[in-house]
């Protein structure tokens, strides 16, 4: 089973027609997943990548019967992407978009709260994040799908490139994936760590999480509650950002210790004392979780 | 983007928040008196324009009641080193003082806002106990502060300057311009774009309330509609660091040896992590991009090199989007433009890496290939220290 998307999701793109949406979408769809619709403003009727292209987000939905959205409209226009996507009925959006000013996600943000108040389920995941992937399903996002393999671990993580070390590492061992979902490196995300550990603690594919978080922020703090509280499921954690100076951003939006919060060691402790497994060391991501389960395989 | 004290206050001026009179900035001791002049009557106010809190304690803000007093505090002041308690035992060279006129002071409050990740939106910290730090007050007395979220397509709204106001006890008969002032104040955070701004103290003088002090950082990612904000110059980036940005490549200078390149933010922290792990220090923080192609490559070569703390150098591509060989062809390029004479690390892994690792080992250039990143950061650091 799938977390957020599957096979049969049927998805459409926005930011269809520009270079990073069409080289993307391009490799989704050779991975199999069932892009159906494009959505660029003014290029409506066209055709692109065999798939037809709308105007509109509520265009696209009303003919195809998408559901999902995955965004690639650069940062300036991508709040308002998200806003439509949501407008026009998506019940799951993942945005790539790198750079979006916060204030606009703090909007957004309110603007899918009040559709859920009114009783819609709504599921944002990024921006600023490499997607989602269901390994041998679907794959909505910029990540290389050729190193994942179908399984039962759950990855869940800030960082794009470090996801794909902490993928490759458990492929190498034998260890496939359920889901992988980049929850994004900004400070304010769609979805957050206890979001998606939630879904995989009720995903009967799902036998253990990996999650990897960074510097700044409380997010890795809440999900240590959370998984305390809520979790049966063994979850493995690790926190980039150990030598990083404090005040100092260190490439993600999200990723700086600003007055003594959001520290490499807060988190950790907060994982440890919650019965966390916690890996100090990144390149033993993959062995950590091999070793935990070589008694239940045997 | 941080802004100095005088670029805030300049920004909130304009914006409706009254602060006290001032002579503008000097940056040499001969620029004082004129400066005075324009301050007004004495006494004035002397203040470091660094980045960083606690300046009155390690010396930064003088008062000064004559014009002699002035010019000894001037004369001392500018090209100190400041080391507060917010600059991690680091010195802060001052280049500029503001010079401002003294103000009569009734009582401190203290007043920010902060874009609250948790909330998803700006709160509001206020408390009735101005001049503190914040972190210090949060300690000893978490009850005197106040917490209130901001609708970010509202702002702070009559009523809820006014339940702030009564909470810290402001006088009756000044309520309305401290809600006049508040609401200008959360009305420049979200026009700017703000990600956070410090008032502390918001003072209550005979002549008005008024910004005594003013910390603001704002978002990069908006500088591109906060066209006055991205002329501004970045006070916070060293030399390398501009010359990085410019070439989209995301760099921190470090205090270690090893010079870090790297795809992507999190693996880059995580590079570095590992190269502390195995016994090293990263030099840098480096994220040459997703989409890195040869002139990426050689100029964050050149970046790294420019340091010239840096004894090795250890590459460390995960291909996704990029590929591993188009990063080789980048490396055995730029390496026959920039003669190395340190030690190269090089650890491939994803997209073409066999491909990658094949065109590093026919250039015949001298270089070091890992498969895995442990290896690679062993490497880097046994090549550092000179094994």
């Amino acid at each position: 089973m799938s977390i957020i998307l599957d096979k049969s999701s049927k998805i459409l793109v926005q930011g269809f027609t520009g270079s990073a949406g069409s080289f993307h979408a391009k490799q989704c769809i050779e991975y199999g997943s069932q892009i159906v619709a494009g959505v660029t403003p003014g290029r409506g009727g066209q055709t692109h990548l065999d798939r037809p292209v709308f105007n509109t987000v509520h265009d696209a939905v009303r003919n195809t019967g998408a559901f999902a959205s995955l965004i690639f409209v650069p940062a300036p226009y991508a709040a308002d992407s998200i806003m439509e996507a949501v407008d026009a009925g998506c019940s799951t959006i993942i945005c790539i978009t790198e750079g979006i000013p916060v204030l606009d996600m703090a909007r957004v943000k309110r603007y899918i709260d009040i559709q859920s108040r009114q009783g819609r389920e709504i599921t944002l995941i990024g921006p600023n994040c490499p997607g989602v992937i269901t390994p041998g399903e679907c794959k909505a996002g910029i990540m290389p799908g050729f190193i994942h393999k179908p399984g039962s671990i759950g990855v869940v993580s800030r960082s794009g490139t470090l996801t794909y070390e902490a993928v490759d590492q458990l492929t190498k061992r034998g260890l496939g994936q359920s889901t992988v979902v980049g929850i994004g490196g900004d400070p304010i995300a769609g979805s957050n760590f206890s979001d998606i550990l939630a879904k995989f603690e009720a995903d009967p594919q799902t036998e253990a999480v990996v999650m990897i978080g960074e510097i700044g922020g409380a997010a890795e703090e809440d999900a240590a509650r959370f998984f305390k509280d809520k979790m049966t499921k063994p979850v493995f954690g690790f926190i980039a950002g150990k030598s990083a100076p404090v005040g100092r951003r260190m490439g993600h939006a999200g990723a700086i210790v600003e007055g003594g919060a959001g520290t490499h060691e807060s988190k950790i402790a907060a994982m440890r004392a919650a019965g966390i497994t916690v890996v100090e060391n990144l390149s033993e991501i993959g062995e950590t979780v091999l070793k935990s389960r070589r008694p239940l395989a045997a | 983007m941080k802004l100095l004290e005088f670029e805030a206050k300049e920004i909130l001026k304009e914006r409706g928040v009254p602060v006290p009179a001032n002579g503008g900035v000097i940056k040499k001791t001969g620029q004082l008196s004129a400066a005075l002049r324009r301050a007004g009557k004495a006494p004035w106010v002397l203040k470091a324009q660094v980045l960083a809190g606690g300046r009155g304690k390690a010396g930064g803000i003088k008062l000064a009641k004559t014009p002699k007093e002035a010019a000894a505090f001037a004369k001392a002041m500018i090209g100190m080193d400041l080391i507060t308690h917010q600059t991690h035992g680091q010195a802060i060279k001052v280049n500029e003082l503001l010079i401002e006129g003294g103000v009569k002071i009734e009582r401190e409050l203290y007043f920010s806002v902060v874009m609250d990740r948790k909330s998803a939106g700006p709160v509001i910290i206020a408390s009735a106990q101005g001049g503190m730090e914040i972190e210090t007050l949060a300690e000893e007395h978490p009850e005197a502060i106040i917490r209130m979220g901001v609708d970010p397509n509202v702002g702070l709204r009559d009523f809820a300057a006014r339940r702030l106001a009564f909470a810290l006890a402001i006088p009756n008969d000044r309520v309305g311009e401290f809600c006049r002032v508040t609401k200008a104040l959360v009305k420049a955070f979200i026009d700017l774009d703000g990600s956070m701004l410090e008032i502390n103290p918001l003072i209550l003088t005979p002549k008005g309330i008024m910004a005594l002090d003013a910390k603001m950082i704002t978002d990069d990612n908006a500088l591109f509609r906060q066209k006055d904000l991205a002329r501004r110059p970045d006070h916070e980036a060293t030399a390398l660091e501009i010359e990085a940005k410019k070439h989209d490549i995301s760099y921190v200078g470090l205090d270690g040896t090893i010079g870090c390149m790297v795809n992507g933010a999190g693996l880059a922290m995580g590079t570095m992590d590992t190269i502390a792990l195995a016994g090293g220090s990263p030099a840098n923080f480096l994220d040459v991009g997703g989409s890195a192609d040869e002139a990426r490559v050689t100029h964050a070569l050149k970046i790294i090199l420019k340091d010239k703390k840096v004894k090795a150098i250890l590459i460390n591509i995960f291909g996704g989007i990029v590929k591993c060989d188009m990063i080789a062809a980048g490396v055995v390029a730029a390496l026959k433009k920039i003669k190395l004479r340190i030690p190269l690390v090089v650890r491939l892994q994803g997209t073409n890496v066999d491909a990658g690792k094949k065109i590093l080992r026919d250039s015949g250039i001298p270089l070091i290939q890992a498969d895995e990143l442990w290896e690679a950061a062993q490497k880097a650091v046994d090549a550092a220290k000179g094994k």
